[in-house]
């Protein structure tokens, strides 16, 4: 019975060329719609309150600061996958970025390179892969962490094994610079989340299209292929 | 039998006025370039926004009729509504057609409300339009600087109708409005069918506005 709708649905994508419709993305949208339950749940009683506390409580210049040092990590990754992706001017960009943030911006606390207008590269191991040609794979809503496909995740995972954090002898000080890199994480979501909230008839839905579009966005550098005019 | 000199001059300086009046109303008849209305429409919102009390007052309501206003009669509704609910939009009724789109332009303009309220503070960039001149189909390119930050890209896919430039898509940080809504719709439209694609939009919006 499955094994004949799952021929039915490859047939008719073969004759429609409805390759993007949300079944192919989300084969798993029963099981990610329990996890986003799930995630509702523990987002609003722990997460989301202390986030708040944190975007209400804590100096501006002091989140700013935060913001820079994960961003100076986040630039460090940014050359890494610039290279594999062979994108030189990028690489070099992105390099000078970190040199200066590191060097004299306080180990990253403070955006130099910005201020003097080198634009922040957006790269990561998801996006290198899709670079590749790998494609995505079904999309996954992980409880706590959010959206992510099997191709984004996979770069999430090699990411969070490399991150410069993990250099870091003491443990206590490694859960802490972990938890606050999450914590400003979730913070810059809060006002998305507002609007979110505001625009969408089904959240599950809306989240999915925005993370999936946003992604392939990324991968092209900002160029995608034109989405199809019309529908099939 | 030949006309006093002083009338012949009358007659041409008229002459001379109605050339004159062509002149200068010809340009304003001619339609607007799409980015410039961009950034003439954007720059206005944005002068609004960091002077009007009730808008700095978060007065909701008020916002809200201002786009009504000054933004929405440069978005084509009618092409969205379409696109983000194609083939249900097709074979719905006139009557259906006109509801759907009127309760998806008042969620898009409490969203748009909302969204302005919270970036504030933000300036917005115009890239130079690069475009055949004679295209009738443009994507106008802005972007919201925020310090420290990437800037975001605001996108506007507009189209040349006779009434001007009009937006019938908006693309932020690369993700597309009606993409997004168009499989919202889709769902609800299986749900219950373009009736219940109505309702869910007019539960939303009268939600929305009682939490307000």
């Amino acid at each position: 019975m499955l094994l004949r709708a799952a021929m039915l649905c490859v047939g008719a994508s073969l004759v429609s060329g409805c390759a993007m419709g949300p079944a192919r993305e989300d084969p798993f949208e029963p099981v990610n719609r329990v996890s986003y339950k799930v995630h509702q749940a523990v987002d609003g009683t722990i997460i989301k309150p202390i986030a708040q506390a944190y975007a209400d409580y804590t100096p501006q210049p002091v989140r700013l600061a935060v913001r820079n040092f994960f961003g100076n990590i986040d630039d460090m990754f940014s050359v890494v996958n610039d290279l594999l992706q062979g994108k030189g001017d990028k690489a070099g960009n992105d390099l000078g970025r970190v040199i200066t943030n590191t060097g004299f911006g306080v180990l990253g606390l403070i955006d130099i390179a910005g201020s003097a207008g080198i634009p922040k590269g957006n790269e990561d191991f998801g996006q290198t892969f899709g670079f590749w040609g790998i494609p995505q794979g079904p999309y996954l809503f992980i409880p706590v962490l959010g959206p992510t496909t099997v191709r984004d995740g996979s770069g999430t995972v090699i990411r969070a094994y490399a991150s410069p954090v993990n250099l870091i002898d003491d443990i206590a000080t490694r859960a802490a610079l972990w938890s606050l890199n999450f914590v400003d994480l979730r913070a810059s979501a809060l006002q998305a989340e507002n609007l979110l909230n505001q625009a969408a008839l089904d959240p599950y839905t809306f989240i999915r299209r925005s993370y999936l579009q946003r992604r392939e966005y990324l991968v092209y550098d900002g160029k995608p292929p034109p989405p199809k005019e019309d529908e099939e | 039998m030949t006309m006093p000199r002083c009338l012949r001059m009358g007659a041409a300086l008229r002459r001379l006025g109605v050339v004159l009046l062509v002149l200068v109303a010809v340009p304003a008849f001619a339609q607007e370039a799409p980015d410039a209305l961009v950034k003439r429409v954007a720059q206005e919102a944005l002068s609004i926004i960091k002077t009007d009390p009730k808008v700095q007052a978060g007065d909701q309501t008020h916002i809200g009729d201002l786009i009504e206003a000054k933004i929405a009669p440069h978005f084509d509704m009618d092409r969205m509504t379409a696109l983000a609910a194609g083939r249900a939009y097709r074979q719905a009724t006139p009557e259906q057609k006109k509801r759907l789109a009127d309760e998806f332009k008042s969620l898009l303009i409490r969203t748009y409300s909302n969204a302005l309220n919270q970036y504030r503070d933000q300036t917005l960039q115009y890239e130079p339009l690069r475009a055949d001149p004679n295209a009738t189909e443009v994507t106008v390119r802005t972007q919201v600087m925020r310090p420290g930050q990437t800037p975001v890209s605001i996108d506007y896919n507009m189209e040349k109708t006779p009434s001007g430039w009009k937006a019938y898509d908006v693309i932020v940080a690369g993700v597309s409005l009606v993409t997004n809504y168009r499989d919202e719709f889709t769902q609800q439209v299986r749900e219950g069918g373009i009736d219940g694609l109505i309702k869910a939009l007019a539960a939303k919006n009268a939600g929305t506005a009682a939490v307000k």
